[in-house]
This record gives C-alpha cells, sequence and structure tokens, in this order.
C-alpha cells in the first residue's frame, strides 16, 4: 500500500477505470501551485483524496483553502501542478502568451460533472425554481430525459428536506434552505466527489446546523468530500482527515485526533486555540 | 377645427399606421437577431472580433438616423452601375428595403449596446454555477448568460424600441407612406394640418402605449422571480 502511488501513474493514464476500486484514488493533486499575478496564493500543494474520504481543510483566511479547492475543479487555472480525478489526469497547455489553459475544454466539462461544487454563496440561478435549478444541469449537460431529471430532483430536495419547496425561486427560501438546494444541486450530477467551500459561512449561525446535518448524512453515506470549512466541530468529527494550511502550503495533516488533539505545528496550534 | 375631415379619411391614416408598426416590428425582429451576436462580438477578448463591432455600433450611434436614411437611400444612387453590377441595385432603388435597412442597422448597434451591458451585469456567481457543473461555450452562453441577460436588459430594450417606433415616421422622408407620411399628403390635400398630426399624434400614442403594456407583462412574466419576492416580503 506504501509505494501504490508509483505503480499507478501509468495504469490510471493507460486505463482510467480499469482499476480496481478499492485502490482508486478519488482525487490526486500534485504539487499545485496559483499566483494571482505577482501573488502566489498556493505554492505547491499536494492532496489525495481516498474513495469515501472526508477530508477538511482549515486554516485561516488568505491561507489558500478556497483557491485550492476552486483549482481542483478549474475554477482557477493553476500555474502548475496535476490534477487527477478518478484517474484522470486534466491536461494543461501554455498558450503564446504563457498563461496556463485548460487543453481540452470538453474534458474539463466531462471531468466538473464529476465534481458536484457547493459554494459559499449558494450561486443558485435565481430565476428558475428551485426544481429547475436541480434539474438544469442533469438535462442539458448529462442529457437525461425530463421525467427521469424531475424524479431524481424530487428524491434529492426529500432528502435535503425542502420537497416542498421544488416551486419556490431561491430568493424565497432562507439561506439554510438555498444551501442545501444547492448541494440537492450538485448531487443531481450523481459526482464522484462533492468540494464544498465554506459552505456555512455565510449563514446566519441557527442555519448552520441544518447544512451540517445534511453534510454529515453525506459522509455517512460514503460519499468523498473535501470540504473548506472553519466548522471546527464538524471538522473534527465528520472527517477522516484534516488538512491545516498556512500560506499556501499544508503547514499539518492527520486524523482529525492527531491534528486536533495533538498538533504537531505552533501555527496550528494557535490556530485552534484561537477558534474555539 | 374641423376633425370631419379627419374621419373621412381615416381609413387611410389606420394604413398608415398599420404600416408603420409593420415596419417597426420587421426591423426590430431582424435587429434583435443581429443584436446578440454583435453584443458578444463586442465582448470578445479577441480584437479582431470586437473592434469591428465596436466601430459599427460607434457609427451607427454617432451619427443622425436621418442621415443614415439618405445615406443609403440616396447616396446609393452613385454606386448604381457597382450596385448592378452586384445584382443589388434592385434593393437599393427600393424606398422599403433602403429604410428597413437603415431601422435595422440603427436599433442593433442600440440594442448590442443594452445587451453588451446586460451581459457584462450577469452575475458571476451564475455563471461559475453553470461551469461548475460542465457548461461551457454556446451551452452556458444560451441555457445561463442570456436568459439571465435579457432579464436584466428587458427595461432598457422596451425603452429601445419605443424609440424604434416613433423613429419609423423618418422612413416618410423617402416616399414611403407610413402614419407620418399619409399625414403629410393628405394635409397636402386639406390644409388641415393641425388636425391630422393631432391624430397621428394620438395614434402614435395608442402603439406605444401598446408596446409598454406588452413589455410590462413580458418583464413580470420573466422577472417572476423578483416580483414575488417584493410582495412575499411586505406582506
Amino acid at each position: 500500500m506504501l509505494d501504490h502511488n508509483m505503480g499507478h501513474k501509468i495504469n490510471y493514464e493507460n486505463s482510467p477505470t480499469a482499476f480496481g476500486s478499492m485502490m482508486t484514488l478519488a482525487l490526486s493533486i500534485t504539487d499545485l501551485h496559483k499566483s494571482f499575478n505577482e501573488n502566489e496564493v498556493i505554492k505547491g500543494m499536494s492532496l489525495e483524496a481516498n474513495q469515501g474520504d472526508v477530508i477538511s481543510l482549515i486554516g485561516a483566511s488568505g491561507s489558500g483553502k478556497s483557491t485550492f479547492l476552486r483549482c481542483i475543479n478549474l475554477l482557477e487555472t493553476p500555474n502548475s501542478g496535476e490534477v487527477r480525478v478518478d484517474g484522470e489526469l486534466i491536461a494543461m497547455k501554455t498558450d503564446s502568451k504563457g498563461h496556463r489553459m485548460p487543453a481540452d475544454q470538453k474534458q474539463v466539462d466531462r471531468i466538473r460533472t464529476k465534481l458536484g461544487m457547493v459554494f459559499q454563496t449558494f450561486n443558485l440561478w435565481s430565476h428558475m425554481t428551485i426544481l429547475q435549478n436541480i434539474m438544469e444541469a442533469p438535462i442539458h449537460v448529462l442529457g437525461q430525459s425530463k421525467s427521469e431529471a424531475h424524479e431524481k430532483a424530487m428524491k434529492l430536495l426529500d432528502k435535503v428536506g425542502i420537497a416542498d419547496k421544488a416551486h419556490q425561486y431561491p430568493d424565497h427560501l432562507s439561506g439554510g434552505q438555498q444551501q442545501r438546494a444547492a448541494i440537492a444541486r450538485a448531487l443531481a450530477m450523481d459526482p464522484e466527489v462533492m468540494l464544498f467551500d465554506e459552505p456555512t459561512s455565510a449563514l446566519d449561525p441557527e442555519l448552520v446546523g441544518e447544512v451540517l446535518k445534511v453534510m454529515r448524512q453525506l459522509a455517512d453515506e460514503g460519499r468523498t468530500m473535501i470540504v473548506v470549512t472553519h466548522e471546527m466541530s464538524f471538522a473534527r468529527e465528520v472527517s477522516s482527515k484534516v488538512v491545516f494550511l498556512h500560506q499556501g502550503l499544508i503547514e499539518e495533516q492527520g486524523t482529525p485526533e492527531e491534528v486536533f488533539q495533538n498538533p504537531k505545528s505552533e501555527r496550528c496550534r494557535k490556530f485552534l486555540a484561537s477558534s474555539y | 377645427m374641423d376633425f370631419s375631415i379627419v374621419w373621412q379619411y381615416f381609413p387611410m391614416l389606420l394604413e398608415g399606421a398599420w404600416v408603420t408598426l409593420w415596419i417597426t416590428v420587421v426591423s426590430l425582429l431582424i435587429g434583435l437577431g443581429l443584436a446578440i451576436p454583435l453584443s458578444v462580438a463586442r465582448l470578445s477578448k479577441n480584437r479582431f472580433v470586437s473592434s469591428p463591432a465596436y466601430l459599427f455600433v460607434l457609427y451607427f450611434r454617432g451619427t443622425p438616423l436621418l442621415v443614415q436614411i439618405f445615406l443609403i437611400y440616396y447616396g446609393s444612387g452613385q454606386f448604381r452601375h457597382e450596385l448592378s453590377d452586384l445584382g443589388l441595385w434592385g434593393f437599393f432603388r427600393d424606398p422599403w428595403f433602403c429604410g428597413i435597412l437603415a431601422l435595422v442597422l440603427n436599433t442593433t448597434a442600440y440594442s448590442a449596446e443594452i445587451f453588451r451591458g446586460a451581459i457584462s451585469a450577469v452575475p458571476r456567481n451564475d455563471i461559475e454555477a453553470g461551469r461548475a457543473c460542465g457548461m461551457s461555450g454556446l451551452l452556458l452562453f444560451r441555457r445561463i448568460t442570456m436568459p439571465k441577460a435579457f432579464r436584466i436588459g428587458l427595461p432598457a430594450y422596451g425603452n429601445e424600441v419605443i424609440f424604434l417606433l416613433q423613429a419609423t415616421s423618418l422612413v416618410s422622408t423617402i416616399t414611403i407612406l407610413d402614419l407620418t407620411g399619409i399625414s403629410r399628403q393628405l394635409i397636402s390635400k386639406t390644409f388641415a394640418v393641425y388636425e391630422f398630426y393631432l391624430t397621428a399624434a394620438a395614434m402614435y400614442l395608442v402603439m406605444t402605449y401598446l408596446l409598454v403594456y406588452i413589455f410590462r407583462v413580458w418583464e413580470k412574466r420573466m422577472n417572476g422571480h423578483l416580483k414575488e419576492r417584493l410582495t412575499s416580503k411586505t406582506s
């Protein structure tokens, strides 16, 4: 198991799906760098997620957590580094002006359907009802039939507890309900990995719980999740792995017990002390 | 004032009003079809795409519509031989073609600017949500950007539509008998200046109100998500 990374690379590139599911890394990011102009925000980060892992990214504002997460589905284009989803490497190229960009937009689109993204600000389409929001991509990206997408959407709305809001517009809902709808929208794509970008940071404190409850439920079902969060109790109780970021680098990582009870790094200890 | 004379010629005025409405609708539909791609071209990062679009908009917004009509209708006569060679003279000698062409180009330029602004105003979050779901290119534009931009631009576009309705009166200067053209013809026959222009004005008003009403209903339907929120908050 220790040296499985070495053997993986070759197998993945040749046949991404042929490998046994036990060994398949749902997500693998290698030496990722990202700068905004002169400002280097991610200074070489690597991360691997097995299927069923729940990885919490914690750290102070500006440590690069969100940027790192957004690099995974290429909402930000990394300056260098490799991103593999379900074994498949996202091909990048450099254009004539030296800008990094995806080599094949179709591949990026396809991989994005495997990465369900939940945003801090929900980002529901305000001119569509909740149901339309959830059915949009399954119909127009995955090519599902209306009835199929509808049935699935209603099941998911039921699951996140807002089936009665199906025909309402997002602005009618509370923040917690909107975020649960956004989670349902991401789930409707049957993603391999769910990416959560501070999903509770824009919510009133009394609404945080209902969103975390849905996220716990997903973790219990064995979903692979990468969660950028400030909710330390969630990180401690739900994650299989906690990663502490500081100034664009991984400062500390390990099981919740290791990181929360016995942090090796002084910075991590200070951060955790100030977070309670 | 004697409005009985107007009544006598009223069917002719109605015919003129019909011409006005027809020219307006035809110009609008063609103009709308051209304005959307033009607004996208204006926003292109490629200068070879955005610059021509910019110059087009600059020219047609920067010169009077009447001058544009005259240029196309009277100006094209100077190139009669060239146009004949191309088989286009048949179009350019026709005042209807020239009038509608000028109106189309004019409204295209104004509408393109409206949609350019509207597309720029589509929240980045909406676009990102679409991209995160695997949408890009035309699909993203068609399903997310454009529906949202259309809602944002609709009030301004309604304004442009009303402006165009009034602007069609200028085609009467190149022999087209729209509402203004008919009125002028009847005035030269009857010398009832005030009566006919006042009636024409009233008919423009009715048509304008009709358009305002259509756009109001349309906006309400398109922006149901906004309206309901307002009422639910106040109740």
